[in-house]
């Protein structure tokens, strides 16, 4: 292999990549955009759910429990119902997504000590949003049911909290999201800039013909090969800089552990994501097929198969078996480790391994088809 | 109209020259489909936890069990002592530590405050949210049993003392303390599936891919190779050229419709409660919406990377996060919120799960029909008329 060779093919493709700057822009650009929208438009704390109150009691009991749902701030109460308000037009035109119905007598049974029921009737259509409201009215009405409690004569004379409870938070003690997204996005955008791209541009040469071309040349496939990566493999870099740089200034993600780790891992998973690329190359003869694939095998997967958004064990085990066979999920588990707890590459051999076994093995399949072809 | 049928078989056959096209297109919604319906979940349980009880007593024990019996928590190990749970955390083997501290038993036998702790592992900030939400539970549950029994034994001592008549400042005699019960009652979903909700929200994602990203990518191949040049000195007039390359992806869009409907019912158990046509005029609506961006698409850009980039990360990217299609638009900023309202994908949401969950008509839906028919006619006029000047 001439490095000459190689370094006169990188040259090309990236004075190709230069002149078309609007899909470089996109390529350096979506990272951050992609960045800005997770850290301040997706949230998966629910607030200001929309109630309707339908209080029948009217007593000061029952506007006590109303009140310490509109205070809590987890709800916004959008409309007072009368007792034959039509409850399904209200959640199907989505006016409220939760309804509090108080019955008569509410305040009686509570005074007389007996058991009052309150129904809150839910928009189980976003089940997500359901179940934590659901969560959120429970905590409150268990909230209630304890100041009543201490409320009676005996309480006075009874240890008002039996339990301390202690809850930590280590790495990321406020929990926000971002903590834990900016990781998952760099295992995602790596995805898009080096298997997309990577396989987009030798498959536009194949479909311009100018593979042919190169073919015909005294050039040797794994300087070829070698020339087409390299460029991807520098924005690649590129755009992970770029991710870290825009964490740490708009949300104050700082890298805790050595950036050499960090470094070689995301080396090792670039060199997987390019070999993809390659492979992917191999089989598509149209750019729109390139990219149709390249979604489906690696982007859609870094997404849903990677841990970075669903929570690998809640999956069913079949779909759990598959995630093994996708490398973003190690990356994933490496960078929040790196990123977030400050360790370094040896806490993680295991993983390290796998994506080193995923590159050699990507690479290596990818190379033989390509030169089997004689690209 | 018999020019735009020769576009339209034209689009066709060059879709199946394209051999490998076809599958990719049917593939691709079903692999997002079962993406979709069987990762996306956002249900955390099972939540692997690491056990330091320094206590060994019965009541240490009791509340070890109610953690790892609860189903939101399982054992992954145990440890002696507080400074040896680092590993486990940091190696991602436990996700959560119970820690409870010597002296927990006589404490709660003697009516005294017990201490317990609770750390969890932050850099997954929903799961940790949701399994310290668990724990909390857990432990209050714990503590209300406490305070609840030492309330019942002190009333039933005063209760006895009063009996007695040696006492006279208690006041009243005891009574039992009135208790509110939450009856919840979920409509449209009542098991709370995660999956109800995602598994519809892949046909509004699939028809962006289809009927958005791919005809804009395959006008600009046009524009590559050089033929929409040729195409351009026929007879054909423009708005024939423009349907008839748009109304293949149309078809192709409403099979992939049909299918994913099928495949939600059939395989995710998800109801289509409302009706098919409604659903398919409605979906017409949207498509209109998207084949205009797409046509947007092709007139801004010059190759097959840059429409589908510019659709993939300007376009689709952005509309399914911001449109409430995944996550709820009342989480987000204000200036968001309001911006969710330029985008159809939003009104097409609350048509598929209208017609999906909650079996609504058009007297319901009526506003986003309205909405989507809006938005789509501006959008693609607007498209066309770019389309054709850059014909010119």
């Amino acid at each position: 292999m001439s490095l000459r060779k190689v370094w006169a093919i990188a040259g090309k493709e990236l004075r190709q990549a230069s002149r078309d700057p609007l899909s470089l822009a996109m390529l350096l650009g979506v990272p951050t955009m992609m960045l800005v929208m997770y850290g301040y438009a997706i949230n998966f704390d629910v607030r200001h759910v929309r109630l309707a109150v339908r209080d029948l009691d009217k007593s000061a009991a029952s506007r006590d429990l109303v009140a310490s749902f509109v205070n809590s701030t987890y709800f916004d109460q959008v409309a007072d119902l009368a007792a034959n308000a039509d409850l399904e037009r209200l959640t199907e035109r989505r006016v409220a997504r939760a309804i509090l119905a108080i019955p008569e007598g509410y305040a009686r049974d509570l005074e007389a000590g007996r058991v009052a029921k309150v129904q809150l009737i839910l928009d189980g259509a976003d089940a997500n949003t359901a179940t934590t409201v659901l969560g959120y009215a429970s905590a409150l009405i268990g909230a209630a049911n304890a100041r009543m409690f201490l409320a009676s004569p005996a309480a006075e004379r009874v240890n008002r909290s039996p339990i301390d409870y202690q809850p930590r938070v280590w790495y990321n003690p406020e929990l926000r999201s971002t903590q834990f997204l900016v990781p998952g996005l760099v295992g995602f955008i790596l995805m898009l800039t080096a298997v997309v791209s990577t396989a987009l541009s030798v498959v536009r040469e194949k479909e311009r013909g100018t593979l042919e071309q190169l073919r015909v040349t005294s050039l040797r496939p794994s300087e070829l090969i070698a020339g087409k990566v390299l460029p991807y493999l520098g924005i690649s870099l590129t755009a992970t800089a770029i991710i870290l740089v825009a964490a740490r200034l708009l949300f104050g993600v700082s890298v805790r552990g050595p950036y050499l780790d960090l470094f070689v891992a995301t080396l090792i998973y670039l060199i997987g994501a390019l070999g993809f690329g390659l492979l992917v190359s191999s089989f598509a003869d149209t750019q729109a097929m390139a990219f149709q694939v390249a979604m489906v095998t690696s982007m859609l997967p870094a997404i849903f198969l990677s841990g970075f958004i669903f929570p690998i064990r809640s999956m069913p085990l079949a779909v759990q078996v598959l995630t093994y066979a996708v490398p973003a999920r190690y990356f994933n588990v490496i960078l929040r480790g790196v990123i977030l707890k400050g360790a370094g590459l040896a806490s993680y051999g295991r993983d390290v391994a796998f994506l080193v076994l995923y590159a050699t093995a990507v690479m290596g399949v990818a190379y033989a088809r390509l030169t089997r072809k004689e690209v | 109209m018999y020019a735009l049928l020769h576009v339209v078989l034209k689009e066709f056959f060059q879709l199946r020259q394209d051999k490998k096209m076809i599958p990719v297109m049917i593939v691709g919604p079903l692999v997002q489909l079962l993406a979709l319906g069987y990762a996306a979940n956002m249900d955390v349980n099972d939540i692997p936890m690491v056990l330091v009880d320094e206590d060994r007593t019965a009541a240490s024990r009791d509340l070890a069990n109610r953690f790892s019996g609860s189903g939101y928590f399982h054992l992954a190990g145990a440890e002696d002592t507080v400074d040896r749970i680092e590993p486990w955390l940091v190696e991602g083997r436990a996700q959560i530590a119970l820690v409870i501290r010597r002296g927990y038993g006589a404490a709660v036998a003697g009516g005294r405050t017990a201490k317990v702790q609770v750390v969890a592992d932050g850099t997954d900030a929903n799961s940790a949210v949701v399994g310290l939400g668990y724990a909390s539970r857990i432990v209050s549950g714990v503590g209300a049993g406490l305070l609840r029994a030492g309330i019942d034994r002190e009333s039933h001592r005063l209760a006895a003392l009063a009996g007695q008549g040696q006492s006279t400042v208690v006041g009243p005699g005891p009574r039992s303390v009135g208790q509110v019960e939450l009856v919840p009652r979920v409509w449209y979903n009542p098991d709370l599936r995660s999956r109800w909700f995602y598994v519809p929200a892949v046909l509004a994602m699939v028809l962006m891919l289809v009927t958005m990203m791919l005809p804009s990518m395959a006008v600009v191949r046009e524009k590559e190779i050089g033929t929409l040049e040729q195409i351009s000195v026929t007879p054909l007039q423009s708005w024939q050229l423009i349907l008839g390359k748009l109304v293949p992806y149309v078809v192709i869009g409403l099979v992939d419709m049909l299918l994913i409907v099928a495949l939600a019912r059939a395989v995710f158990g998800v109801p289509l409660r409302g009706s098919l046509l409604l659903l398919t005029f409605l979906t017409l609506l949207y498509v209109l919406n998207t084949l205009g961006l797409g046509l947007l698409v092709s007139t801004m850009v010059n190759t097959q990377q840059q429409a589908m980039m510019f659709s993939a990360f300007v376009l689709m990217v952005p509309m399914i996060y911001l449109s409430g299609l995944i996550f709820p638009i009342e989480n987000m900023p204000q200036l968001f919120q309001i911006g969710s309202y330029g985008i159809p994908v939003r009104y097409y949401g609350n048509v598929i799960r209208g017609v999906f969950l909650k079996g609504s008509g058009i007297g319901v839906l009526w506003p986003d029909a309205l909405a989507l028919l809006g938005i789509g006619t501006t959008v693609l006029a607007l498209a066309s008329m770019r389309f054709r000047k850059s014909l010119d």
